[in-house]
């Protein structure tokens, strides 16, 4: 299915050079944008625009849980500084329209990637799950419950994952990790999004040396 | 101390976890005493034992010589009595503080003074279990993963007064039959359940708050951070009702609410939704077969 790329900046879901930026036409029925920004067009059947940790209702506006139009959010899932994962997070509202829906992820599908329908709630489906499982291991840590290695090890071959939390969470970045659990930690106020010390160590020696 | 153990028991071992940890000393050539209560339990564990060592034969992971001498160092019992020539003894029975504290407490009476006694418990204090023994600093914590017999993984954590010879020897003996230990605190879930069972029951909470479903939320956390299962699947593995008592051995210890019993769980268990078991959970079966989301 054609999709045009409307690019407002550096897109994290497709770094320059991806085949998605590369495969697409100029003009379609679905745009798609990128790089922090959207437009409305209710003549396309599907304007689909990239999310960071911003909600849709962001670019769309919000109506008393009766929210819906063509336009749609999207990230695709990224650990940080890591490569972009295959996995596409669709974002919809409560009355999202459905045949936009059935292009957005007709387009995604054909590019290759899985899709995951989400609804338009702070963090999603991945981070929403995920980052209080970071929170909680970097406390272990500080706690000495035991080695980042051995916690590490202890989630590859108890529990199949292909990495630990620690590594995980360094390797894309421990500011990265800040900035969305406290994104998530301002919405739901509940003391797992709040960032562990470490990653609040790692973001105030960032902002020391910019 | 390690050279020491010889005869290894398992009170237990007609459950699922005690019969993969009795797999585990007897393939190491350990003498090898499954004890459990009831004696058909015992001769069901003992059969489903053969037929794993078989397909260890079919699949040339052992040899048939292997699979006769790892059966011939098996025996079973129904008489705690029996376990007295123990050098090590591994509980896994119900996960329950007073059941394993009056265990320990009669496995006192009857081994010797050089026993080893060592825990399976997934989520309760190494310390605590062994308050009610007379031999404290020989106790300590062995958590092996599901299914025993497969999983390389176990958490060893020493209680408060386990001594370090001991608690030496105990890793020993782990690192002498083949699995992979590492060490930590004497803390509620150790690792593993510490960080998964609040980890599930925030994906349960999330289908709960309407984020998604349960089918695109184990995509998502398959597809984007590369787990083996999602966590509502893993869910319905190991049971509703096991989730239920992980958060409520959890939560009263450490009031994280994110370990509190999700109000959807509760009501899932209560409607019989317990699972894979069940044919029906968060996702529904059909002869094992999972159709849906």
């Amino acid at each position: 299915m054609d999709y045009a790329i409307i690019s407002h900046g550096p897109s994290r879901s497709f770094p320059d050079g991806d085949d998605f930026l590369t495969n697409a036409v100029r003009e379609a029925s679905i745009t798609v944008h990128v790089g922090g920004g959207a437009e409305a067009d209710t003549a396309k059947t599907a304007v689909l625009v990239e999310l960071t940790t911003e909600c849709l209702g962001v670019y769309t506006g919000e109506d008393a849980g009766k929210e819906g139009s063509n336009m749609l959010g999207f990230a695709r899932y990224r650990n940080g500084d890591d490569p972009p994962s295959n996995l596409i997070e669709l974002v919809r509202q409560p009355n999202s329209d459905e045949a936009a829906l059935d292009a957005a992820r007709a387009v995604f599908e054909g590019a290759g990637f899985q899709v995951a329908i989400s609804a338009d709630q702070q963090g999603r489906i991945i981070d929403r799950l995920v980052r209080p499982k970071y929170n909680d291991a970097l406390r272990f840590l500080d706690e000495g419950l035991a080695a980042a290695a051995d916690i590490d090890l202890t989630c590859r071959l108890g529990l199949g994952y292909a990495d630990g939390p620690i590594e995980r969470v360094e390797r894309g970045g421990l500011v990265h990790h800040y900035e969305v659990s406290q994104r998530l930690f301002e919405t739901y106020g509940t003391p797992g999004y709040a960032p562990a010390r470490r990653a609040q160590v790692a973001k105030q020696r960032a902002d020391n040396n910019e | 101390m390690t050279s020491q153990i010889k005869t290894v028991g398992v009170c237990g071992a007609a459950g699922t976890m005690g019969a993969g940890i009795a797999i585990v000393a007897a393939r190491a050539g350990f003498k090898t005493i499954c004890f459990d209560t009831g004696e058909d339990a015992l001769a069901r564990a003992r059969k489903q034992t053969e037929g794993f060592f078989g397909k260890s034969v079919e699949r040339a992971k052992m040899t048939e010589a292997d699979q006769s001498a790892a059966l011939a160092k098996l025996s079973a019992t129904t008489q705690i009595a029996d376990l007295a020539d123990c050098d090590l003894v591994i509980e896994a029975v119900f996960e329950d503080l007073k059941t394993k504290q009056i265990l320990l407490e009669q496995l006192d009476d009857v081994c010797p003074s050089h026993t080893l006694f060592a825990s399976n418990t997934s989520t309760l204090s190494i310390t605590e279990i062994a308050s009610g023994c007379a031999r404290q600093d020989k106790v300590v914590g062995m958590h092996f993963c599901l299914p025993a017999q497969l999983m390389k993984l176990i958490e060893m954590s020493p209680g408060l007064n386990t001594s370090d010879e001991s608690f030496q020897a105990a890793w020993d003996w782990t690192v002498q039959v083949g699995q992979m230990p590492v060490r930590t605190q004497d803390k509620p879930g150790f690792i593993l359940n510490a960080l998964l069972v609040p980890f599930n029951n925030d994906a349960i909470r999330a289908v709960e708050a309407g984020v998604a479903t349960a089918g695109d939320i184990d995509t998502a956390i398959k597809q984007g951070l590369g787990y083996k299962m999602g966590p509502l699947e893993l869910i319905d593995l190991i049971g509703l009702d096991t989730q239920v008592r992980l958060c409520e051995a959890f939560y009263p210890i450490t009031h994280d609410p994110r370990a509190a019993t999700p109000p959807l769980l509760s009501r899932m268990v209560a409607a019989g939704h317990l699972g894979r078991k069940a044919g029906r959970g968060f996702y529904q079966y059909d002869d094992n077969a999972m159709f849906g989301g």
